[in-house]
């Protein structure tokens, strides 16, 4: 043998971090000790405070509410008995919800892609991402104003109702829509760039190493490795948008039922004005014209069901998401 | 207090010195410290026709030098197993054959490689990493069922996307040459990532090798496998090679002397030495190459 034996272990560069075996409380400083209580007393809190609004909102909504509510149409009447239901609202919440989050979308995760998987020049990427960060942070009522200073230009007037003068209203649902996408567009761009973020690196290179264009990595691979992020952040916009009542009142005009506008049946829905749940809560409320508590807290409570619903769905499909096994590769596992 | 003790503790005013190998006598030809060469493998194959020559080729990051003038031919019908300590650049010559280093923005690379005669910058890149396939360290296998992620491979980028019919015999066979079909017959949409992780590295080389490649690159690919699957794949490759050209890169010098017909041994991005297996690992020229077999450093 030509190789001389090596037998003598390497010394380790440092010896071995010394660790304290029993680590308790006890041992902490008083302020730590306070703020791990506060910690603890923080999360209880919010806890509470979230049990109490779904109690409180559960017990006054099943008080007041009936089923044959959400089945009839408003009615504008002084008289309790007569002044109907509100399927009008939860017509519209449900269809301004949708118009958002069908315009919001595509937007996002487009851009999303872009900043991940392009996001060159850079100064463009930082411009593009503080800009959603501006819009996110726009109170909803700026959001609202603004949309009704830029549909009520001439421009935009076949997307609401004209009045004889030639003045254009800029409320509609259309518009209330185009604006509510704003409040969702940050929601879904942030989870979908998140979860691009997410997707490992080597997934990207499997496809190149096939002979994949980078379009076509994006298509097949990774847009279908981020579909439970998509749905999330969809998932919480129409939350967002569900519970928004700025822009309804502003653009959509926050009537109690859903007033057409013009005759081609669809378009006239779209065009006109509406109401959804959140106006319908404040015109009822005591703060309202309404003055109709019971009702306010009927559909108050069916908004919180709506509300509650989605947030649900949110986790089925985070839950679904690390079913399909993604989750390990994305440990790198 | 004891934290900043702990930092402060001095680190040794040098590393280790790297233990030196003492040649007393001229070295004779016998077996590798390392390597047991009595473990069983297949007969080597008589070397085919050149389908990859490299030419003095230099692969650059930034101002680091990774790749030295390496010149190499790679054959079909034989794996080159390109082994040396970490960081030698082996596994950027090996991303380098498919262009995959170009990912890297701040690569860049000298010297010329030719696929079948042909400077691979002429190619297509697409049409390239077709022919010169890839199989990662990693088994990273699309979050999607076991038939579309060969069927995946298969699909070209045409407007037209080629029906299931058509791509099904395709897949099969695939699966079939990577030994995986028979575990997987009864459920082909099954999720891929539910696989095993050897099952799951099979399908990556069903994947890879789906498209009929030239050559076949792989990185490291039993490194994050078990015993058992690594031998499965050990097999895989020795039947895979009659097609094929095929690179490995591997840090286990047992893995490179079972299955490499020729290695390559490089260190610090220079290619030290290479040429058969038998004569690499029982009478190394180099100096470097011998510390390296004899198990003195990496």
């Amino acid at each position: 043998m030509a190789v001389a034996p090596h037998t003598e272990p390497l010394k380790p560069l440092r010896p071995p971090r010394k660790r304290r075996v029993n680590e308790s409380v006890r041992t902490w400083r008083w302020s730590d000790r306070i703020a791990l209580v506060l910690c603890w007393a923080t999360g209880i809190a919010l806890c509470l405070i979230a049990g109490a609004i779904v109690l409180y909102m559960g017990v006054k909504g099943l008080q007041f509410l009936k089923l044959d509510m959400i089945f009839s149409r408003p009615q504008a009447s002084a008289d309790q008995q007569g002044s109907g239901g509100f399927l009008d609202p939860i017509l519209g919440t449900v269809l301004l919800t949708l118009i958002g989050i069908v315009l919001a979308t595509p937007v996002a995760v487009a851009t999303a892609i872009w900043i991940v998987e392009y996001g060159r020049p850079s100064w463009l990427a930082r411009g593009v991402e503080s800009g959603i960060e501006i819009v996110a942070g726009t109170p909803d009522i700026v959001i609202a104003i603004f949309g009704l200073a830029l549909f009520q230009q001439g421009l935009f007037s076949p997307l609401s109702f004209t009045a004889e003068g030639g003045a254009v209203f800029g409320r509609s649902f259309l518009t209330a829509g185009a604006m509510m996408s704003l409040i969702a567009l940050p929601m879904v761009f942030g989870a979908t760039r998140e979860g691009l973020q997410a997707v490992p690196m080597h997934l990207r290179e499997a496809s190149y190493g096939l002979g994949k264009t980078k379009i076509a990595t994006i298509r097949r691979v990774l847009l279908p490795a981020v579909k439970p992020n998509i749905s999330t952040g969809a998932a919480l916009g129409m939350g967002r948008i569900a519970g928004d009542t700025a822009i309804v009142v502003v653009l959509l005009g926050a009537t109690l039922r859903i007033d057409p506008e013009g005759s081609i049946p669809g378009t006239n829905v779209l065009r006109g004005t509406g109401g959804t749940l959140t106006s319908y809560v404040y015109n009822n409320s005591p703060a309202g014209e309404g003055n109709a508590e019971q009702k306010a807290y009927a559909a108050a409570f069916v908004l919180l069901l709506i509300v509650i619903a989605l947030n649900f769905a949110v986790d089925l499909i985070a839950r679904r998401g690390a079913k399909t096994g993604l989750e390990s590769t994305r440990l790198g596992a | 207090m004891i934290e900043e003790t702990e930092v402060r503790n001095p680190r040794p005013p040098l590393p280790p010195p790297v233990r030196r190998i003492v040649v007393d006598s001229p070295p004779t030809v016998v077996a590798p410290a390392a390597v047991d060469q009595s473990a069983a493998r297949p007969e080597r194959s008589p070397a085919g026709p050149e389908r990859m020559t490299l030419d003095s080729l230099s692969v650059f990051y930034g101002a680091n030098h990774a790749v030295k003038e390496v010149s190499l031919p790679i054959r079909q019908g034989e794996v080159l197993a390109l082994i040396g300590p970490s960081g030698c650049g082996k596994t950027t010559l090996l991303r380098t054959l498919n262009r995959l280093t170009e990912l890297t923005p701040t690569a860049r690379r000298e010297g010329t490689i030719a696929l079948d005669g042909q400077d691979i910058d002429l190619l297509e890149v697409t049409e390239l990493r077709r022919r010169v396939a890839m199989v990662f360290q990693q088994p990273n296998p699309f979050p999607m069922s076991i038939f579309d992620n060969v069927a995946y491979a298969l699909r070209e980028q045409s407007r037209k996307r080629p029906s299931k019919p058509v791509v099904q015999p395709l897949v099969i066979d695939a699966l079939q040459r990577a030994g995986l079909y028979d575990e997987v017959r009864d459920d082909l949409e099954r999720p891929a990532l539910r696989l095993s992780g050897g099952q799951q590295q099979r399908l990556c080389i069903a994947r890879a090798i789906a498209t009929r490649p030239e050559v076949l690159l792989m990185d490291e690919p039993c490194s994050a496998l078990d015993p058992r699957s690594t031998a499965v794949i050990e097999e895989l490759i020795g039947d895979l090679r009659r097609d094929l050209a095929i690179v490995i890169v591997t840090h286990n010098l047992q893995q490179a002397y079972r299955v490499g017909d020729r290695v390559a041994f490089m260190y610090l991005g220079d290619l030290v030495e290479y040429g058969p297996t038998e004569q690499v690992f029982g009478a190394p020229r180099a100096q470097r190459t011998r510390d390296y077999v004899g198990g003195a450093f990496g």
